[in-house]
């Protein structure tokens, strides 16, 4: 019963999409008011139905309804409750639907805070997204339903893979995919203004918050997906270039781009058809992502659910969507340019030169993941390109951007004096670069050109804001004042700035004196790594809810003094016997203890993994505060002042 | 010039810049780091280049993991049942490396004939083959199992 309930609320989804996309659509070019408005009851709908369908779902899992195809497949009835739940979002058509419910709850919050608008622009941008909506939602019923049923009902079902029973896992797939379907947001306000034919100020205003939210979900989402390949896998790595990282990566890069590039449209009114631009260029690559992950055609250690039929399906909406925005911009662009004169030398000039690094560096990304792809169809061979190709074009373009990252805020509007410029400026970066040189040797004993780089030009941010923040502080008078006075965009810049000071810092320590072992111990052996001593004290069995596992004690002691124990585990999942590493850890600010227990070998000895990795902790706390400064921009009064202050108007006018 | 002309020029000055500095760092680094895939029966027959890092990849004979008697190195060999290369390797073994199972592993055929893996990767799902494996063990007329099928 619940399941066909399911498959209903599927069906009355997709419809309310159509209405959704097409209706309001035909009434903004026909000026009806009345059809425009049937998106808001649509998006409702649409949301209502879609939650159903999620409820019922869910409950199939919860209450072990293995006449559901998808459930026996993903659930049993030893998994715990809270997998039980995360399964749902375990498989491709689970997520699918996670997809869908998520562009729903978006378009509602479109529809819901859209009282500032001009109801035709809100109605193309309902309609838009309603459009997209259909896209994936009929791809999921004809393709994809996670409420296909099985016959004969198995007794028992195949058990979630146990890479994905893991609390990191069971949240990184909702904040990735709130960012890449956050996208959608930004996409479709720029195609209702391409329509419209008008790209203005409040065009921007009004695309910001969108795009810095979903801007930051994504870069949680890959956060937390670093962070579960670093603690899961059990490689002691916590980035691999592998190509479903890649495919998060490129949009988050295009999108940091947007936030920027708004930035400057709605300061200054110029780089409007490059925002418009980017805004289809990130949703696009949204759209690749999901291809390249769900469609297999990546040689990928994390393809996990592959069928070529369903990535002809996206490949054909990817196209669709591309196609159709880059035709409407192709035709509408040259009528939106916008002309605001700067100077080479002021803010402008620093956020262009940000937008053409981040998007070159996207560039790059893009070609080593899809080279192979293209070879392999050309039938030109199988390759692949290697982790040093990305590491060495990726940091060299990183560099001159963590440069402007530092200078851009204190640089003005339309125009900068140079002289000014460099007179204010020249101490600090002399003081950063030497910080440069004198702190890895100080916490690491030695250094690189690269490393001093990294870490003078993370200073070089770190200290840039402050002073930045400090002047500010003085000239509000006191920081209770400044905390009132000074807008939450100001706050959020400084904090992402800061978060993505620490995180260079990070990696650039990090990448260059991690240090791995793999030994093979008996208990009671030692090994050294770092500087710490590695004690395996005891080897004994434990036993979870549905895993049996063989767990290690292990004491690491510097300069005989005990510094943590360690407790890695190898499991086995008892339905789909499969070994699983699960690793163990020692955090403290300026490095990770990392342990990791193989096989056992011949004579009563075991192989285990090694890490001490400096710095490791910085990287997570740097995507943190990248993450709470896009919020908290994202939080500013002036966008919801704005949104009233056009609602007042309007109101006003309609009343005169 | 006029302001305008000049901005403008400065901007694609700018573009060029970076867009030529990227491209010379991608060619520099690009043909470097392509790795090849290649099968047991491409290596036997003398195919593969020297000293370039490759893939190899194919299941993992049966019977023939041996483990050092110190140490973490550990030797095998891959087939695509054809041929077979041995492997070494020094270091722990992937979770889902087990015998009679795909496995693609990076690294440098020895003058010696055996490769000296410094990556090894098998399966991350149940139902997951390296795309190229099969297709390797499908040319060597080797039928991938149907348990073996992307689900």
């Amino acid at each position: 019963m619940i399941p066909q309930l399911g498959q209903f609320a599927l069906i009355l989804a997709l419809l309310m999409a159509l209405v959704q996309g097409i209706l309001p659509l035909l009434g903004a070019q026909w000026g009806r008011r009345t059809w425009m408005d049937t998106a808001h009851t649509a998006v409702a709908g649409q949301f209502l139905f879609l939650l159903t369908a999620w409820g019922a779902l869910t409950w199939a899992f919860i209450s072990h309804d293995f006449s559901l195809e998808y459930v026996a497949r993903q659930s049993n009835t030893a998994l715990p409750l809270l997998y039980r739940i995360s399964a749902v979002w375990g498989g491709h058509e689970g997520s699918l639907l996670l997809w869908t419910l998520m562009l729903a709850g978006w378009s509602l919050a479109v529809s819901r805070f859209s009282g500032g608008l001009p109801p035709v622009l809100t109605a193309r941008t309902l309609g838009v997204l309603g459009l997209v909506s259909a896209g994936i939602l009929s791809f999921t019923l004809f393709t994809s339903s996670p409420f296909t049923t099985l016959f004969p009902v198995p007794a028992n079902g195949r058990d979630l893979n146990p890479l994905l029973q893991d609390p990191g896992l069971a949240i990184h797939p909702p904040m990735l995919y709130m960012g890449y379907v956050g996208l959608a947001v930004p996409y479709a306000i720029a195609m209702a203004a391409l329509i419209g034919g008008r790209l203005d100020a409040a065009w921007a205003r009004w695309t910001r918050p969108w795009a810095t939210t979903a801007w930051a979900f994504l870069g949680a989402g890959i956060a937390l997906g670093s962070w579960w390949a670093y603690y899961t896998l059990g490689w002691g790595g916590w980035w691999f270039w592998d190509p479903v990282e890649n495919a998060s990566l490129m949009p988050w890069l295009v999108a940091t781009a947007l936030i920027h590039s708004l930035a400057v449209t709605e300061k200054r009114g110029a780089f409007r058809s490059w925002t418009v631009l980017l805004a289809i260029l990130a949703f696009a690559l949204s759209l690749l992502g999901t291809f390249l992950v769900r469609s297999g055609v990546l040689v990928s250690v994390h393809a996990f659910a592959t069928d070529p039929a369903r990535g002809v399906y996206i490949l054909a909406l990817l196209l669709l969507v591309t196609g159709l925005s880059f035709a409407l911009y192709a035709w509408r662009a040259p009528q939106v340019h916008g002309h605001a004169a700067y100077h080479a030398i002021s803010r402008e000039g620093a956020l262009l030169a940000n937008n053409v690094l981040l998007v070159v560096a996207m560039a790059a990304v893009l070609l080593g993941t899809l080279y192979p792809l293209f070879m392999d169809a050309l039938g030109l061979g199988k390759l692949s390109v290697g982790p040093p190709y990305f590491d060495r074009v990726f940091a060299p373009l990183m560099l001159p951007l963590i440069l402007l990252t530092g200078m851009a805020p204190l640089l003005r509007w339309k125009r900068s004096p140079p002289g000014e410029l460099t007179r204010r400026t020249w101490h600090t970066l002399l003081a950063a670069l030497a910080g440069g040189v004198v702190l890895p040797l100080a916490a690491m004993g030695s250094t690189t050109l690269m490393v001093s780089l990294g870490v003078g030009l993370g200073l070089w941010i770190l200290l840039t804001a402050a002073r930045d923040l400090y002047t500010r502080l003085a000239r509000a008078g006191g920081p209770r004042e400044a905390l009132r006075r000074l807008p939450a965009g100001y706050w959020g810049m400084t904090l992402s700035h800061l978060g993505f000071a620490l995180l260079v810092m990070g990696i650039t320590l990090l990448s260059t004196f991690e240090q791995e072992r793999d030994v093979r111990m008996a208990v009671g052996d030692r090994a050294d790594l770092a500087g710490y001593t590695f004690q395996l004290r005891d080897i004994r069995p434990v036993e979870g809810p549905n895993w049996d596992a063989t767990e290690a004690h292990v004491r690491v002691l510097r300069d005989g003094a005990p510094v943590a124990d360690l407790y890695p585990q190898r499991r086995v999942y008892r339905v789909q016997r499969r070994p699983m590493a699960e690793a163990a850890f020692h955090t403290r600010l300026t490095r990770d203890l990392f342990v990791a227990l193989g096989e056992p070998m011949a004579g009563d000895t075991w192989a285990l993994r090694l890490h001490h990795n400096p710095f490791q902790v910085w990287l997570w706390i740097g995507t943190t505060l990248i993450v709470a400064g896009g919020l908290v921009a994202a939080a500013d009064r002036r966008y919801r002042v704005f949104a009233r202050r056009t609602a007042n108007a309007q109101h006003r006018g309609e009343v005169s | 010039m006029r302001p305008r002309q000049k901005r403008r020029l400065a901007g694609a000055a700018l573009v060029v810049l970076v867009v030529s500095g990227a491209s010379a760092l991608v060619l520099n680094a690009f043909s470097e780091n392509l790795m090849y895939f290649y099968a047991p029966s491409d290596l036997a027959a003398g195919e593969a280049p020297d000293g370039r890092i490759i893939r190899l990849g194919g299941l993992v004979e049966q019977g023939s993991v041996q483990q050092a008697a110190k140490g973490v190195r550990v030797r095998f060999r891959v087939t695509d049942t054809a041929h077979s290369i041995p492997v070494v390797y020094d270091g722990l073994l992937p979770d889902l490396f087990r015998e009679g199972q795909g496995v693609v592993t990076h690294g440098r055929l020895g003058s010696d004939g055996v490769f000296r893996a410094q990556r090894v990767l098998a399966r991350h799902d149940e139902n997951y083959m390296a795309p190229e494996v099969a297709e390797a063990l499908e040319s060597a007329g080797h039928r991938t199992p149907d348990s073996q099928r992307a689900y």
